[in-house]
């Protein structure tokens, strides 16, 4: 039954959609308000119905209904509930659903909010989107049909992957893909712009929150699934360059990009057709990013299964870029700046500078990850570029970033006096080269580490220095200390909004950096009872035991800290074995700390219980990356509050 | 003022453009097969050598950490000596990836393994999980 119920909503989901992206067009084209009501409620009613696929969906996964071949490919009798549900986005054609439903969603709230506020762009934004969601539709019902039967019906179902069942697999997948699909809705904007010539500030400002709001989403999908890869995979790592990572990381990086060049526009009317041309671009990577990692034409470790998916994606997205690029070609003349740089020391330099290495770090993502396609076709050898390469490319780039995000926020724009800068950047400079002398006196050989650690001192040196400043000059005026900053941040929300998340890209920045140049690992094999000794951690090795789960078996090995910071804990690393695999899955321990994460692995064992291999690491201020993401949290909300700035 | 500018850009370029062409001499790694490296294998040269992990040639020594195998493809073998144990997906039979270099010695040093995943997951649909124990026993037994 299910089956046919999904496969009929999704085909009537797709006509509508068609139908209403033609008739948004139609009624923008011959101004009638009725073509665009209608297709207004076809949006509505396609929402509604790609709703009404996920929770077919799901309730097929709760009802074990092993005729939807999806569901039997990842579930059976034995997955906990929690997981029947996390599995409807698990695999690659529920992950579809899941993206046509937030497209939708986006769709519905940009009815709700923005139908009376921008009427030009309006109509042609919703054609963009429902364009959107067509095509996601379509990749439903022809390349990867979520609804298929399975015939004949097995008994049982084959499972869930393993290494999905855990936490992180509701929240990474949501917050990632409401990133990606967030980037739809300014990306529609942008292509509204261009068609009705409107190409001025007004798409950018209407775009503002949402362009945020897609950027946080896609930072947190980011972190999550780098503790998702932290804490399950088992390697001690928590971003590896691989292509599925990447695949997320380019888009983030064009869109914070973005999210920097659109307040240049504002103040100065500058960079237009950068603009358009960004949001596009971020656009396209997300499409690039899913053909990349759905496609199977790079392998990774987790990349889905090949099919007739990539194909699709490679055409829509072709259709997307020669599309975009023929309007920016038809507006062109309409693009031209209307602001001039000055100088190249002002902020404007700083902002374009900030830019162009964020585009150029992407552009390194790219290279690096289609290299062994690139070598192929060229060469005919298959050569791949790992870590090493992207680490190698990109920490001066970063490293530059982050001095850049000290510079921006504070000097002036047009033409930075000599004055104004030994007023703002005197103090701070003067801090990070202290910070980096004394971080090499304390023998801090890694050079990339103290120049990172001092940046970041002297970047949180000028955060300090404008909040100072700021709060004494509303302090002048008769407010006391705390009210002052309370007021100076909620009145200046933009600006102080953007000032906590650079801190927290600084926090996540230390955690990086100490993570890369101090963590320790080393891998042994204990006979019971024995200890080893790392980091400043004394571990004991007491024994094996075996256990039965609701779906799997486990072998849990019990290790104590018996001398050293964290005495008395006791770790248990395990291997599970599920009966669809044919491997064990290690289960990670840990314990983490503000300095330091203990982390064990269970390699292998003897049966007897009476010796284990294990691996063993202290990975150092992994924390601060989490904790960054707190920080940049509370920065994003604050920058999306209304503003409230006093009207003097 | 605008010279300036473009100056500034042709140097950025020829930066980003000298990083990428230093990352890439200075890691690439070649894809092989067995046949392939066993034709002409180069000493010092970073390779990832996919194939077989042949049936009875893996050994495994606790007390040392040394993991010994073979690679195959049909045609030709490469015997592997890495340091550590195994990881999860990895076994006698199965396909596996390994990153290393070709020794002078005759033999490939492993520095990493990546064991591939099959495809589709081939379940045994018969077992229950009451049976999971016998096959956690049988998992096991390759590596004694």
């Amino acid at each position: 039954m299910i089956p046919e119920l999904g496969t009929g909503a999704l085909l009537v989901a797709l006509a509508l959609c068609l139908y209403g992206a033609v008739m948004a067009a139609l009624g923008a084209r011959r101004g009638r308000t009725a073509y665009i009501e209608s297709a207004q409620h076809a949006a509505l009613a396609v929402f509604v119905l790609v709703t009404t696929c996920i929770l077919l969906l799901a309730y097929a996964f709760l009802t074990f209904d092993f005729s939807v071949r999806y569901v039997a490919n990842n579930t059976n009798l034995g997955t906990p509930f929690y997981y029947r549900i996390t599995a409807v986005w698990g695999a690659l054609e529920g992950s579809i659903v899941l993206w046509s439903w937030m497209v939708a969603l986006y769709t519905l709230v940009v009815v709700l909010r923005h139908r009376t506020s921008a009427r030009e762009l309006y109509p042609w934004v919703l054609t963009v989107m429902l364009s959107v969601i067509s095509f996601f539709l379509l990749v439903m019902t022809v390349a990867a049909p979520v609804f298929a039967r399975s015939v004949p019906i097995p008994a049982d179902g084959r499972g869930l992957n393993p290494l999905l069942e855990d936490s992180g697999m509701i929240t990474h997948p949501l917050a990632l893909y409401l990133g990606f699909t967030g980037f739809t809705v300014p990306f529609a904007f942008a292509v509204a712009a261009l068609i009705t010539g409107r190409v001025g500030d007004f798409w950018i400002t209407t775009t503002r929150r949402w362009t945020i709001l897609a950027w946080y989403f896609l930072s947190l999908g980011l972190l999550i699934g780098g503790w998702w890869s932290y804490h399950v995979l088992g390697w001690g790592g928590y971003w590896a360059w691989d292509p599925v990572e990447n695949a997320a990381f380019m888009p983030w990086l064009t869109g914070t990009a973005f999210l920097h060049s659109v307040m240049i526009q504002e103040r100065r009317r500058m960079l237009r057709l950068w603009n358009i041309a960004l949001v596009i671009l971020t656009f396209s990577l997300t499409l690039f990013g899913t053909f990349l990692t759905r496609s199977g034409v790079i392998a990774s470790v987790h990349a889905f299964t090949q099919g007739a998916i990539g194909i699709f994606f490679l055409s829509f997205l072709a259709l997307v870029v020669l599309t975009s690029l023929a309007l920016i070609a038809w507006r062109w003349d309409d693009l031209a700046a209307q602001g001039v740089l000055d100088s190249v020391v002002s902020r404007e330099s700083a902002f374009l500078l900030n830019n162009v290495l964020l585009v150029a770090a992407a552009f390194t993502v790219f290279f690096g990850t289609v290299f062994p396609l690139l070598s192929e076709a060229v060469r005919g050898v298959k050569v791949s570029v790992g870590a090493p390469f992207f680490n190698q490319v990109n920490v001066p780039l970063f490293l530059s970033l982050i001095f850049l995000m000290g510079v921006g926020p504070l000097i002036a724009w047009r033409r930075a006096s000599l004055d104004n800068l030994k007023r703002n950047f005197l103090g701070p400079v003067l801090i990070g080269a202290v910070a980096a002398l004394v971080l090499r006196l304390l023998g801090v050989r890694s050079t990339v580490a103290v120049v990172a650690l001092a940046l970041t001192l002297f970047v949180s040196a000028t955060i300090l220095v404008d909040l100072v400043r700021a709060t004494r000059a509303r302090r002048t005026m008769g407010e006391r200390t705390l009210p002052a900053l309370g007021g100076l941040l909620l009145r200046h929300n933009r600006r102080y909004g953007g000032f906590i998340v650079h801190l927290a890209v600084l926090v996540m920045a230390v955690g990086v950096t100490g993570s890369q140049a101090w963590s320790v690992h080393t891998e042994m094999t204990l006979q019971k009872g024995e200890q080893t000794e790392l980091g400043g951690y004394r571990v004991r090795f007491d024994g094996l035991r075996e256990s039965q789960e609701s779906n799997h078996g486990k072998v849990t090995g019990t290790f104590t800290v018996v001398a050293g910071r964290g005495a008395g804990d006791v770790l248990e690393p395990a291997k599970k074995f599920y009966p669809q695999e044919q491997s064990p899955i290690a289960y990670v321990d840990y314990r983490l700390g503000f300095i330091d994460d203990l982390y064990l692995v269970l390699g292998d064992f003897a049966r007897d219980g009476s010796h284990a291999t294990v691996k063993m690491q202290v990975n150092r201020m992994v924390s601060w990356i989490w904790i960054g993401g707190l920080i940049l949290t509370l920065g994003t909300l604050l920058s999306v509050l209304p503003e409230r700035r006093k009207i003097a | 003022m605008k010279t300036k500018f473009l100056v500034g850009g042709a140097v950025i370029l020829i930066a980003l453009g000298y990083m990428i062409w230093a990352g890439v001499t200075q890691s690439a790694v070649y894809f092989v097969t067995p046949s392939e490296l066993t034709a002409a294998p180069v000493a010092g040269k970073a390779y990832r050598l996919g194939g077989l992990v042949a049936p009875g040639s893996l050994k495994w020594e606790p007390r040392t950490l040394d993991l010994t195998f073979t690679m195959s493809d049909g045609r030709a073998t490469v015997p592997v000596r890495h340091k550590g144990a195994a990881p999860d997906l990895f076994g006698e039979g199965r396909g596996a990836v390994v990153e290393g270099q070709w020794t002078a010695d005759g033999y490939f040093k492993a520095s990493l393994i990546m064991a591939k995943h099959s495809e589709e997951y081939k379940a045994p649909h018969d077992l229950k999980e009451s049976q999971s124990k016998t096959l956690l026993k049988t998992l096991e037994e390759p590596k004694r």
